[in-house]
C-alpha cells in the first residue's frame, strides 16, 4: 500500500495586508521555478495557487525532465516544491482567482474574498485539458468519459477502453490503461506526435489496438458509455469502436478566461508574451502553459518561470529607482 | 503488516503536532466478507499510536449495530470521527484512506480537533443557512490525486453545520454502490442521491448545488 502524503507547506501564508513585490498566480513548475527565482533575487515573493504541483500530479511517469531519469509527476513535484518550501516562501492554497486589477499596486481578488496586493503579478495558472467537443462527450463526463488516467483507470479494470489523441499524454495513458484494461484502442486523428521511444513501448502492448488518421464523430451509449463512432479517414468509412471508457488526451487549453480583459491573448486564449515573459500590461508577466509559448513541457514551462521572475525583478528595481 | 514507514511517521507526527483536542476514530469491520477490514485496523492502529489525541476504537458492524445506525454507518470497513464529547459531525470514510486519500483523512483529523482552517466569510454565511439534511457522498479512487480536495471540502461543510453529512467512498472497495451511482470518473460528488458533480470542484459549487435543492 502507497500513501501519497502531501505535507501542507510549512511557510507563512500569503496575507491580505503585505504588499508583496512579487504575488505569482499557480502552483506548477512556472510558478514555482519564478519563486525559486524571485526569492533568491530578494524579492518579497508568494504563491497564490489552487493546488500546488499542478497538472504534473496528474501524470503517472516524468521520464524527459533532465537529471530524474524516471520519476512519477507527484515525486518530481514534491522535489519541486521542498526545494521552494526551503526558502519559506509563503503560499496561500485552495482559492482562485476571480479578477485583477491593474495600476501601481496590483489588487488580485479571489473567490475567498481576499483581495492580495503586489507590484508585480506572475501569471502561471497553466492549462486543462481540451474537450474533443463531439455529440455525447458532455453527457458521458463521468460515465465512461474521463480527463484523467491515473485517476479513473482503476475503475475500468478488465473493460474496454479507448484513448483519444496521439501526444505523449495520449501514449502514457494508454501504456498505463494497458496494464489494468482488458484492451485498450488509441483514436488518433492524425499521424503520433508522441516520442519514438514511447510509441515503440505502446506497439510492444498485446492488448493495444492503434486507429491513426481517424477522427471521433462522437460518443454512444445508454447512461454509460459503450462505444465511439469514428471517421477513418483512408478508407472513409464511419467505423464503431466498443469501449466503456473513452480517455480523451489530447492536449490542454489554457486557464486564462479570467484574464481576457487584463492582458492580450492569441486565438486560442494564450497570454500572449514575449522572449521576456512580458505581457502587454506592464507589471503584468506570464509563464508556463498558460502562455503563447511553444511545446508544453515541464522542462520548458520551468525555465519559462526562471525568465518571469528574473524580468519581473528588474521590472521591481526600475520602480525602486523612480521612487 | 506495518504500513507506515519511519519516515512518513516522523512527517506525520509533524502534520499532528496543532492537534487540539482528541479525536476518536470509530472504526466499523466486520467479519464477512471484507477484503480491507484487517488492513484498515492495522493502518488506524498505527495512525493513532502518532499521537496521543488519536483515539482508536474497533466496533463491529453487526455486533454494535446499535452504534452502527446511530453514526448512520452501513458499511465496513468504515471510519467516523468523533470529536469532543463523542460529538458526530457526520464525518464519515468508507473504505481504507490510504494512498492519495491519506491527506483528507490528516485534515479531517485536524479538523474535527479544533485546528482547521477558518472557512472564509463568504462561505461561512451560506453553510450557516443549510437548514435541510443534506448528504454527501464524494467518491474516490486511491490514485486520484484531486480527490482528497473534493472530500475535505465535503467534510468541512458536515464539521460547520450539522445538518450536513459528508462521506468518502472507495469506488473500487464499495463497486455496487458506485455502480448504482454511475461513478466512472472521480471526485463524484452525490448530493442527496440527485445533484451530481465531477471533478474537485470549488466550494462555491457543493453550495451552488445544496442551494438547488
Amino acid at each position: 500500500m502507497e500513501f501519497n502524503l502531501q505535507t501542507k507547506p510549512k511557510a507563512p501564508v500569503v496575507t491580505p495586508e503585505t504588499i508583496y513585490d512579487v504575488l505569482i498566480v499557480g502552483g506548477g513548475p512556472a510558478g514555482l521555478n519564478a519563486a525559486l527565482y524571485a526569492k533568491r533575487k530578494g524579492l518579497s515573493v508568494g504563491i497564490l495557487a489552487e493546488r500546488l504541483g499542478g497538472q504534473v500530479l496528474d501524470t503517472s511517469s516524468v521520464e524527459n525532465y533532465l537529471g530524474f531519469p524516471s520519476e512519477t509527476g507527484e515525486g518530481l513535484m514534491k522535489k519541486f516544491q521542498a526545494h521552494v518550501e526551503e526558502l519559506k516562501v509563503p503560499v496561500k492554497e485552495h482559492l482562485q482567482i476571480t479578477g485583477i486589477e491593474t495600476g501601481r499596486i496590483k489588487k488580485i481578488h479571489t473567490n475567498i474574498g481576499e483581495v492580495f496586493q503586489a507590484k508585480a503579478v506572475i501569471l502561471a495558472t497553466g492549462s486543462k485539458p481540451r474537450m474533443l467537443n463531439v455529440p455525447g462527450e458532455k453527457e458521458f463526463l463521468g460515465r465512461g468519459v474521463a480527463y484523467c488516467a491515473i485517476c479513473d483507470g482503476p475503475l475500468f479494470a478488465g473493460m474496454d477502453v479507448i484513448v483519444a489523441g496521439g501526444g505523449n499524454s495520449a501514449v502514457e495513458a494508454a501504456i498505463d490503461l494497458a496494464k489494468i484494461a482488458n484492451h485498450v484502442a488509441l483514436v488518433h486523428r492524425s499521424q503520433f506526435r508522441a516520442d519514438q521511444i514511447l510509441v515503440d513501448q505502446l506497439r510492444k502492448k498485446e492488448n493495444v489496438s492503434i486507429h491513426l488518421n481517424t477522427q471521433i464523430q462522437s460518443v454512444e451509449g445508454e447512461g454509460l458509455v459503450s462505444h465511439i463512432n469514428a471517421l477513418d479517414k483512408e478508407s472513409e468509412e464511419v467505423v464503431k469502436i466498443p469501449g466503456n471508457g473513452l480517455f480523451v488526451e489530447i492536449g490542454y487549453l489554457p486557464n486564462s478566461g479570467v484574464f481576457e480583459d487584463l492582458v492580450k491573448q492569441n486565438g486560442r486564449g494564450e497570454i500572449g508574451v514575449n522572449a521576456r515573459c512580458e505581457t502587454s500590461q506592464a507589471g503584468i508577466f506570464a509563464a508556463g502553459d498558460v502562455t503563447d509559448m511553444p511545446y508544453k513541457q515541464i522542462v520548458i514551462s520551468a525555465g519559462e518561470g526562471a525568465k518571469a521572475a528574473l524580468t519581473a525583478n528588474e521590472y521591481i528595481n526600475t520602480l525602486k529607482e523612480e521612487e | 503488516m506495518t504500513f507506515l514507514n519511519e519516515e512518513i511517521k516522523k512527517q506525520l507526527e509533524e502534520v499532528f503536532e496543532p492537534m487540539k483536542k482528541e479525536v476518536i476514530v470509530a472504526l466499523f469491520a466486520t467479519k464477512e466478507m471484507c477484503e480491507t477490514c484487517e488492513d484498515t485496523k492495522s493502518f488506524m492502529a498505527e495512525m493513532s499510536g502518532i499521537n496521543e489525541k488519536i483515539k482508536l476504537e474497533v466496533y463491529d458492524l453487526k455486533d454494535d449495530a446499535e452504534l452502527a445506525e446511530t453514526l448512520q454507518v452501513k458499511r465496513a470497513p468504515a471510519i467516523v470521527l468523533l470529536g469532543e464529547g463523542r460529538k458526530d459531525y457526520g464525518i464519515q470514510f468508507n473504505g481504507l484512506p490510504g494512498g492519495h486519500e491519506i491527506n483528507s483523512f490528516i485534515s479531517g483529523l485536524l479538523e474535527v480537533s479544533g485546528s482547521g482552517e477558518k472557512l472564509p466569510e463568504v462561505f461561512a454565511e451560506r453553510v450557516a443557512k443549510i437548514d435541510k439534511p443534506i448528504d454527501i457522498k464524494v467518491f474516490v479512487t486511491l490514485g486520484c490525486p484531486h480527490c482528497p480536495g473534493a472530500v475535505s471540502k465535503a467534510h468541512k461543510l458536515a464539521l460547520e453545520n450539522l445538518n450536513v453529512r459528508a462521506e468518502m467512498i472507495e469506488a473500487q472497495t464499495f463497486s455496487e454502490l458506485s455502480d448504482q451511482y454511475n461513478v466512472s470518473g472521480v471526485p463524484k460528488i452525490v448530493i442527496n442521491g440527485t445533484e451530481e458533480l465531477v471533478g474537485d470542484q470549488p466550494l462555491e459549487m457543493f453550495l451552488d448545488a445544496i442551494e438547488r435543492l
